[in-house]
């Protein structure tokens, strides 16, 4: 493990995990005003009706899809009767729906944000910010499934990303399987991370909040001011 | 039976006389920020007419308050939790600004820097949205006065199944001003729409609040009040409402809108009801029992046993005592004249109206009548249109429900008359519409005197919460950037949420516990919060777009 690996892959995941965390944690108690979606729907909802959908249901599925073929290591699908070709196709396939619906929807939102000037003059440098990253993780993902997966020589990232991933997950972190890696996968490895670190202080902090509370609630909710009325 | 104290309103339409001055100083109080320039917590409506937003009473369109399925169970109109989970992403029932308005400026550094000249320099218009100059096309009261409503008037929801009877000999005569705020429902659709638990009733005296910390900007509340007055503030990404001048309300004071009120239209006191029947009343099935039905739960503070209640379920007794001279009370039950706006929502609200008599009046004298009050009552009985009119807007289309008012209003006006200019004493118009002599006159005490101790029965916040609300005092309102002030409640619904059951209503039993300061958002304990170490987020929710606006 050379210096600059180690700093690439081990460190720099750690340190922005880190900072994922503790800036949630601060965010939260901190700033419960700011935390929510800021949703521009107000100032423009056609594009939004299109957009907003594909992009989050999208991008929902896309996040499912990483946790299945990073975290779950390929014995464990085996396991449960999905095997390597299966399992191929259900990426391509699923990860190909996904990811053309978080793109398209991303398109849109993109597109929306920089002409509707209504929508534009909202937006903060953190939203820039947050935009850019997005943009970077997203193109490179699509890139790699269809350059390599669908239509290129399918690479297996279950075993190099995925367990380079897993052996940070284990705390026992390795280079060797992401150095391993085809440049593309490697590059959409370290995009996640910046992401990850600005995350906490953007408005991406919504991601939390869906709220799944709601179902199973009652619908009337009271509360008392000061218990000592009574 | 459970007892619970709700702090209401009554606003007499016949003394409104339009000056919207009950908007503006709300407006300075409450919504004169960025953000929030295109919110009127209190509007005023020309009736006829399309209102604000455009078309809110469309329910077909708008998808607000609630309505019973098949099997008669209430369920909200814009769909169930299932439904509003999988829309969240884009809300199909959302007024646009545009159904509001493009709040504006003026441009008035060009008066002061332009240059001397021969023409006189002019303040353009400037969006508050873009900064852009903008050509105003539409406002928050732009058929004020029925101005350019010829064309318009169909649009008015309430105008259905009587448009083609309205001639133009109504449009100039029969008109009047709806002073609308936030209903602070007994039923309230907006709670029951907000996914993120961040809106509630207080139980002390129903006010309905927005916490600031615990909304997420999903805007549900929003489409969910079938009234449009829950707002979305689009700088800060917060549902925004009226608050009932809470803090006037709980150091018994009445709102900015009621103390402002030129025309002294507004009426504000407690109503005692019971909260164990609300679900019940609300589900009627047919719409026309509404107004019974709510009439039903509310209770009759002269009846012993209803304070009996009301002090077991912990109501103070001077709350009681203050309940028994309620003008609310009084004008809604004891002289039955008040109505609720729109019951078909089935909201419950409680901000009720006294149908104006005047218009009536002035129609008949176009349609040839002498304004003469014996000429009023036989002509009420036959008068078609206006009255359904108001039935549309006050009791779910019921006409004999407004003629049962008008009637008692005119003939509150005949029974004064007669006493003060004929010097006669006649007992029968009163009976006549079910009423006492001593009724009527209390009545007319109350509506055409109305002293401002008797419009305005509001018992303070308790004083040995005093502390409490220096306290708040000291901490809240709008000192936090973009906050609406709405900052004095309990922050902690996520323990309630936890125990959720079936039930259809549900008492924040983590606050009942004990509120310690720390779960205040404005707990001094915690002093940095609105200062340092928002900093950073201030700077870095700088945007290139900021100088547009006064944001
Ligand atoms: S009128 Fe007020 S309390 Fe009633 S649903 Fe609308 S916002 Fe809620
Ligand atoms: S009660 Fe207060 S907040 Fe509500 S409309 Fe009146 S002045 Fe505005
Ligand atoms: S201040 Fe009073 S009289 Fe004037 S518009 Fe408002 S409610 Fe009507």
């Amino acid at each position: 493990m050379s210096a600059g690996s180690v700093l690439l892959w081990v460190v720099l995941p750690y340190v922005a995990v880190t900072i994922f965390i503790v800036g949630h944690v601060w965010r939260y108690r901190h700033d419960q005003f700011g935390w929510t979606s800021r949703s521009t729907q107000l100032l423009e909802h056609r594009l939004l009706a299109w957009g907003s959908p594909l992009f989050h249901y999208g991008a929902l599925a896309a996040i499912g899809g990483h946790v299945l073929g990073i975290l779950i290591p390929p014995a464990a699908t085996g396991a449960v009767g999905i095997d390597e070709d299966a399992y191929h196709l259900l990426a391509v396939i699923g990860g190909g729906i996904a990811g053309a619906a978080t793109v398209v929807g991303f398109l849109i939102l993109l597109y929306r944000r920089a002409t509707v000037r209504r929508v534009a003059v909202t937006t903060s440098w953190l939203d820039i910010a947050a935009y850019g990253l997005l943009a970077f993780a997203i193109g490179v993902g699509t890139a790699e499934t269809l350059a390599v997966q669908a239509f290129g020589d399918a690479f297996d990232y279950r075993d190099s990303v995925g367990a380079w991933f897993r052996s940070l997950v284990t705390f026992q972190p390795e280079t060797e399987s992401i150095t391993d890696a085809r440049l593309i996968f490697q590059i959409h490895a370290i995009s996640a991370w910046p992401l990850y670190a600005l995350w906490p202080f953007t408005r991406l902090v919504h991601a939390w909040s869906i709220p799944l509370q709601y179902i199973g609630r009652p619908y009337i909710l009271y509360r008392q001011r000061y218990p000592a009325a009574r | 039976m459970r007892v619970r104290a709700q702090m209401g309103m009554v606003m007499a339409l016949d003394k409104c006389i339009g000056c919207h001055t009950c908007s503006v100083t709300c407006k300075q109080v409450w919504t004169n920020r960025p953000g929030a320039e295109y919110m009127w917590f209190n509007d005023v409506e020309t009736k006829p007419g399309v209102g604000y937003p455009k078309r809110w009473e469309d329910q077909e369109q708008w998808r607000g308050g609630w309505e019973l399925d098949r099997k008669g169970r209430l369920r909200l109109k814009g769909g169930g939790r299932l439904k509003k989970l999988l829309s969240i992403f884009s809300n199909p029932d959302m007024p646009a600004i545009d159904d509001y308005y493009e709040p504006w400026t003026y441009d008035y550094k060009t008066l002061i820097e332009a240059p001397l000249s021969k023409q006189d320099p002019v303040a353009r218009p400037r969006s508050q949205l873009t900064g852009e100059e903008i050509e105003i096309k539409w406002g928050p009261n732009w058929d004020d006065n029925l101005a350019g409503t010829a064309g318009r008037l169909e649009q008015d929801p309430a105008m259905e199944g009587l448009q083609e009877q309205v001639k133009a000999s109504y449009e100039e005569a029969f008109m009047f001003y709806l002073p609308r705020i936030c209903e602070h429902c007994l039923n309230p659709s907006c709670v029951a729409s907000c996914p993120s638990g961040a809106m509630y009733k207080r139980e002390e005296d129903g006010i309905v609040l927005v916490d600031q910390a615990k909304c997420r900007g999903w805007r549900f509340c929003v489409s969910g009040c079938p009234y449009k007055k829950v707002y979305f503030n689009h700088r800060t990404g917060k549902a925004e409402k009226c608050t009932l001048c809470y803090p006037r309300i709980e150091a018994g004071l009445p709102t900015i809108c009621s103390e402002t009120c030129v025309g002294r239209i507004r009426y504000l006191g407690l109503v005692l009801y019971d909260s164990d029947r609300v679900e019940a009343a609300a589900s009627v099935p047919d719409e026309h029992d509404l107004l019974d039905a709510q009439r039903d739960v509310f209770c009759d503070p002269e009846d012993p046993e209803v304070r009996a209640q009301a002090a077991r379920d912990g109501i103070p007794d001077d709350w009681i005592e203050a309940s028994r001279r309620s003008p609310v009370y009084a004008l809604a039950m004891r002289y039955g004249v008040a109505l609720p706006l729109h019951p078909e929502y089935r909201t419950l609200p409680m901000v009720w109206y006294v149908p104006p008599l005047s218009p009536i009046v002035n129609t008949l004298e176009t349609d040839g009548y002498e304004a003469d009050p014996d000429h009023i009552l036989p002509a009420i009985d036959r008068m078609r249109i206006p009255v359904e009119y108001l039935a549309n807007l006050l009791a779910a289309g019921d006409v004999e429900v407004i003629r049962d008012v008008l009637r008692r209003l005119a003939a509150m006006r005949g029974h004064m008359r007669k006493r003060e200019i004929l010097a006669e004493h006649d007992e029968q118009l009163p009976a006549g519409v079910g009423l006492s002599v001593t009724d009527v006159e209390d009545l007319y005490r109350l509506l055409a005197i109305g002293k401002y101790e008797d419009r305005y029965v509001i018992p303070q916040a308790h004083t040995e919460l005093a502390s409490h609300l220096m306290e708040q005092q000291g901490a809240c309102g709008l000192d936090f950037e973009g906050g609406p002030g709405n900052c004095g409640m309990i922050a902690d619904p996520a323990a309630a949420i936890e125990k959720a059951n079936e039930s259809f209503m549900l008492v924040d039993a983590a606050a009942k516990g004990g509120l310690g300061d720390a779960a205040r958002l404005d707990a001094p304990s915690e002093p940095g919060d609105g200062g340092q170490d928002f900093n950073l987020l201030q700077v870095l929710h700088r945007g290139p777009g900021e100088q547009a606006g006064s944001g």
